[in-house]
């Protein structure tokens, strides 16, 4: 099998011509849900297709064939035809019949239920950032998550606050996480490599803001991952501006909302024990790197529209700065 | 001016319903260009991530229930009497306070672009910010403290009175107010999909009102029918808009699809193919739309079961939609078919609204559904039906039935200009955003990274959207050009079948001179049955007497937006100023002497 069926929609094939890569396409699964998703939207596809190319066929026969033409006789005044009113009324009950099938056979497989064996995660999406809870193992991420390529995952979403939609396209469709009710997803990836996703659902100011990424690790890059993850937070060697920063952090508003292990227990905010592993900073907005870190540090609000993490009062100063981000990064 | 201000007459208040209506549509249509202009590139920084929010908030509660909703509704004040051999509507003094609520409703929602200041919101514009679906419980005053929700769901629940009133006031019209010998199965398709969509206007309201009762209750009197702490749930709100949200999409369809199923008629010589299946399948639309709201919700997680079902009964809706198509084409064919702006429109019509119809089929699938909601795919299936579908179908109307409002025709040569470039616009504004949507861009963003993929197919939408705009302005200019220059339109400009080409253009103040008896479905065509009936004479035979006009539907209806301007300014004196303008507006006209 190739690896993405590309000639599966002519939508596909039109999009060959504009480029790409497409991080976020529906078009291009990369698990057992969303193939099953684009199978049945490949079928319907075609359906609606043909039906389109007959009807405006019919229509612009007509159109052409009975315009107006100087000397034509007076049409025949005909008020309606049974038969055919039959035909065409079955006509498309019977095309919706193989849309229909198909549709309530993929509804049930893919209703949410995960193998017994399958990685449960927890996942709640707060405005505007996804937290990420592995029951199983323990550990508590925020905005990149990683899966085992070829186990299967269950997701139980929910929401700390207001309704959000938790939405990876290559890996499957979207569900909305709701305060008050769990859903579930349940797809096994196919192929190892880092997607993107963000929230669907109309959520406030940021919602164009909270992104995620999901990372397929192979089975022992995951075990690598989860090793790290579990462990305590680093701790900065003295002397150094990270045991500088350790100290800024202590003493500053961080703790109140985000959890360091042994350090703070904030839990409004993402969990930061290992944020120096992850790649990007504030919901997938930006690289995890110095300079976003210090204006993220310093103005989040700026870099995102009414991010809770308002300017500190009174203001950090540079060196304060320089020494939480050398903090933050050496927290692997 | 005092005559317009006091009007009672239903083409006056058809008149002043197009052009509010129209200044609306205008407002919305900037709206949209602006959010256009956000999404050229990638990273677009031209508005706020706040006030980008507004503007699809506002953009799409515009279109809704400012533009689309009310210039429908300017075709059943002006026509649907003339088409019934009526003087008037029912309830003519309820008719004018139907449009003063209207019109001070959409001034009271747009009042939110510009009176920040009064609220101390650092910014001008406060207008809502919800979207036009407003889920809870981003709009509880937990999450959303202004004033923007609050214009919205005060807006809302006085523009749904004037939907209420007018609702009652056009199916009393349609049901006693026929001329004689007019059976129901006589009245015409549009005047037909007039009576369904009342009917769908009726029962949908009071539930959106409820729903917004609840909200207004949360918000103001801390009430929690919203909100899951309180044991209650946001999911709640879902069920009740929805549940008004989608017979709400056919009311905004049903009276273009009337419009279209008139004009095909006329312009092919040929009687409406399948008039009896077209109305009945109109009714079990009208049915039918109340059990499918939960296809809005299929990403919610309903379980398996309700998701089948609902998938189910939305595909079953497909089924007398399709059947009106087809009746539609088999009209034109062999007909006689003269190529008028209106008909372009009215074939354009059914050229989009079956894109929109069959993208429509795979939301109703909840598996693809899951990967398209929220996305542009589904912000492309809604433009496929209401614009490609419902703007198109009320422009067919609007150069059909102009010359009868106003009396002469517009041009034709700056219609087709402007019917061409409407249609390529909106194939490139409304076209990709299917693809946008599959390659993973959700709707509601003020914002996309370059990674998407999606830049190239977003600045071509764009570019779409500024050629409807040139359209639109192409369609002001003959709008304009008309007063002075437009050909005079005479009784009838198109040899329609129905009685208000009957009478002259634009009609006298009573319509008729002698209410017509009617014998056929086609009065004023000769068919293999019958010949064309005679046209009124042209003076009455007799003095008709005409109803003056009166100043009190307008007071009544300024208490309501007096009303609301209470909790919104939580300002108690206001509420009692607003129930005594009210009270006053009511007592007056109720006991306003008969011969004013």
């Amino acid at each position: 099998m190739s690896r993405y069926r590309w000639w599966s929609t002519p939508a596909a094939l039109f999009l060959l011509g504009c480029g790409g890569p497409f991080p976020q396409s529906t078009l291009h699964p990369h698990s057992d849900f969303a193939r099953a998703t684009d199978v049945l939207f490949t079928g319907i596809f075609w359906w609606a297709a043909a039906v389109f190319v007959v009807v405006e066929a019919l229509l612009l026969v007509a159109l052409v064939r009975f315009r107006h033409r100087e000397g034509r006789p007076a049409p025949k005044p005909t008020h309606g035809h049974t038969l055919m009113e039959i035909a065409w009324t079955l006509a498309p009950a019977a095309i919706l019949v193989f849309v229909a099938v198909p549709t309530v056979r993929t509804i049930f497989a893919t209703a949410g239920e995960a193998p017994a064996d399958a990685l449960k995660v927890d996942v709640i999406g707060h405005q505007w950032w996804w937290e990420f809870r592995y029951q199983e193992l323990g550990l508590v991420t925020a905005n990149e998550l990683h899966v085992p390529l070829g186990r299967a995952v269950q997701l139980s979403i929910t929401s700390a606050d207001v309704i959000h939609s938790f939405w990876i396209p290559p890996l499957g469709g979207k569900r909305d996480a709701i305060p008050g009710h769990v859903t579930r997803i349940a797809f096994r990836p196919d192929r190892v490599g880092e997607y993107t996703g963000q929230c669907a659902e109309f959520c406030g100011a940021s919602h164009a803001n909270m992104r995620l990424r999901v990372v397929v690790d192979s089975d022992s890059a995951f075990g690598r991952w989860a090793t790290v993850q579990l462990a305590g937070p680093a701790a900065p060697a003295s002397g150094t501006a990270a045991e500088r920063g350790k100290a800024v952090f202590a003493r500053s508003a961080c703790i109140g909302c985000h959890t360091i292990r042994g350090v703070s227990p904030g839990v409004i905010g993402p969990n930061l024990t290992h944020v120096g592993s992850r790649t990007t900073i504030a919901s997938g907005l930006f690289p995890n790197d110095s300079a976003h870190l210090a204006r993220w540090i310093a103005d989040a609000p700026s870099l995102k529209p009414g991010s809770l993490m308002t300017r500190m009062q009174p203001p950090l100063t540079d060196a304060d700065i320089a020494a939480l981000v050398a903090y933050l990064q050496s927290l692997q | 001016m005092k005559s317009w201000l006091t009007t009672t007459d239903h083409k006056r208040i058809g008149l002043l319903y197009f052009f509010t209506a129209f200044a609306f549509f205008l407002i919305g249509g900037i709206e949209a260009l602006v959010i256009r202009a956000q999404l050229a590139q990638p990273n677009g920084h031209l508005v706020t991530a706040e006030t980008y929010n507004q503007l699809f908030t506002m953009h799409g509660t515009t279109m809704v229930f400012l533009a689309l909703m009310p210039l429908s509704a300017s075709f059943f004040n002006y026509i649907v009497p003339l088409q019934i051999g009526a003087r008037d509507v029912a309830f003519p003094r309820l008719n004018a306070f139907s449009y003063w609520v209207f019109l001070l409703g959409g001034l009271f929602l747009n009042a939110s672009w510009l009176v920040g200041p009064l609220f101390h919101a650092g910014t001008l514009n406060v207008a809502p910010d919800g979207g036009w679906f407003g889920y809870a419980n981003l709009t509880e005053r937990q999450f959303s403290p202004g004033p923007n929700i609050d214009f919205w769901l005060l807006g809302l629940q006085i523009l749904g009175i004037s939907s209420l009133a007018a609702g009652f006031n056009f199916i009393v019209t349609i049901l006693n107010l026929r001329a004689p010998g007019m059976r129901m199965m006589r009245v015409p398709a549009f005047t037909w999909m007039t009576l369904v969509t009342q009917f769908l206007v009726i029962t949908a309201f009071p539930v959106i009102t409820v729903g917004l009762a609840f909200l207004m209750f949360d918000r103001f009197f801390g009430t929690h029918f919203y909100v899951h702490e309180a044991g209650a749930t946001p999911i709640l709100w879902q069920h009740l808009f929805w549940l008004f949200g989608h017979p709400e999409v056919y009311i905004l369809i049903l009276p273009a699809m009337g419009i279209v199923s008139d004009v095909l008629p006329t312009f092919a010589r040929k009687p409406l193919f399948g008039y009896t299946v077209v109305v009945y399948s109109g009714v079990l639309i009208g049915f039918m739309g109340w059990g499918v709201w939960s296809h809005h919700m299929f990403s919610v997680g309903l379980g398996p079961i309700a998701d089948s079902v609902f998938s189910a009964t939305t595909m079953l809706i497909a089924v007398p939609t399709g059947v009106k198509i087809f009746n539609w084409i088999a009209t034109l064919w062999g007909g006689d078919i003269r190529g008028t702006t209106a008909l372009h429109f009215a074939v354009g019509f059914i050229a989009m609204f079956i894109i929109g119809g069959l993208s429509g089929v795979t939301h109703a699938s909840p598996p693809a559904d899951l990967q398209q909601t929220d996305t542009y795919y589904v912000v492309a299936h809604i433009h496929y039906v209401l614009f490609g579908g419902t703007i198109m179908g009320l422009f067919a109307g609007i150069y059909y039935w102009w010359p009868k409002m106003t009396g002469r025709l517009l041009s034709e040569t700056l219609g087709k200009w402007h019917f061409w470039l409407q249609f390529i616009g909106m194939n490139l504004a409304f076209f990709p955003m299917h693809f946008i949507g599959l390659l993973g861009m959700p709707r509601r963003v003020y914002t996309y990274p370059p990674e998407l993929g999606v830049a190239d197919l977003n600045l071509l939408s764009t570019i779409g959207a500024f050629l409807i705009a040139l359209s639109i302005s192409v369609f002001l200019v003959n709008l304009l050009r008309t007063r002075t220059h437009g050909q005079r339109a005479g009784n009838d400009p198109w040899g329609g079948a129905t009685l208000e080409w009957s009478i002259a253009s634009p009609p006298p103040v009573y319509n008729f001179s002698v209410i017509p008896t009617v014998a056929n479905r086609l009065p004023r065509w000769k068919t293999e049955h019958h010949e064309p009936m005679r046209d009124p004479p042209t003076t009455p035979p007799a003095p008709i007497h005409v109803p003056g006009g009166s100043w009190w539907p307008m007071l009544a209806a300024l208490g309501l937006p007096i009303l609301a301007l209470a909790p919104l300014t939580r300002t108690l004196w206001l509420a009692f100023v607003g129930a005594a303008v009210l009270l006053a507006g009511i007592y007056l006209w109720a006991f306003e002497p008969f011969e004013a």
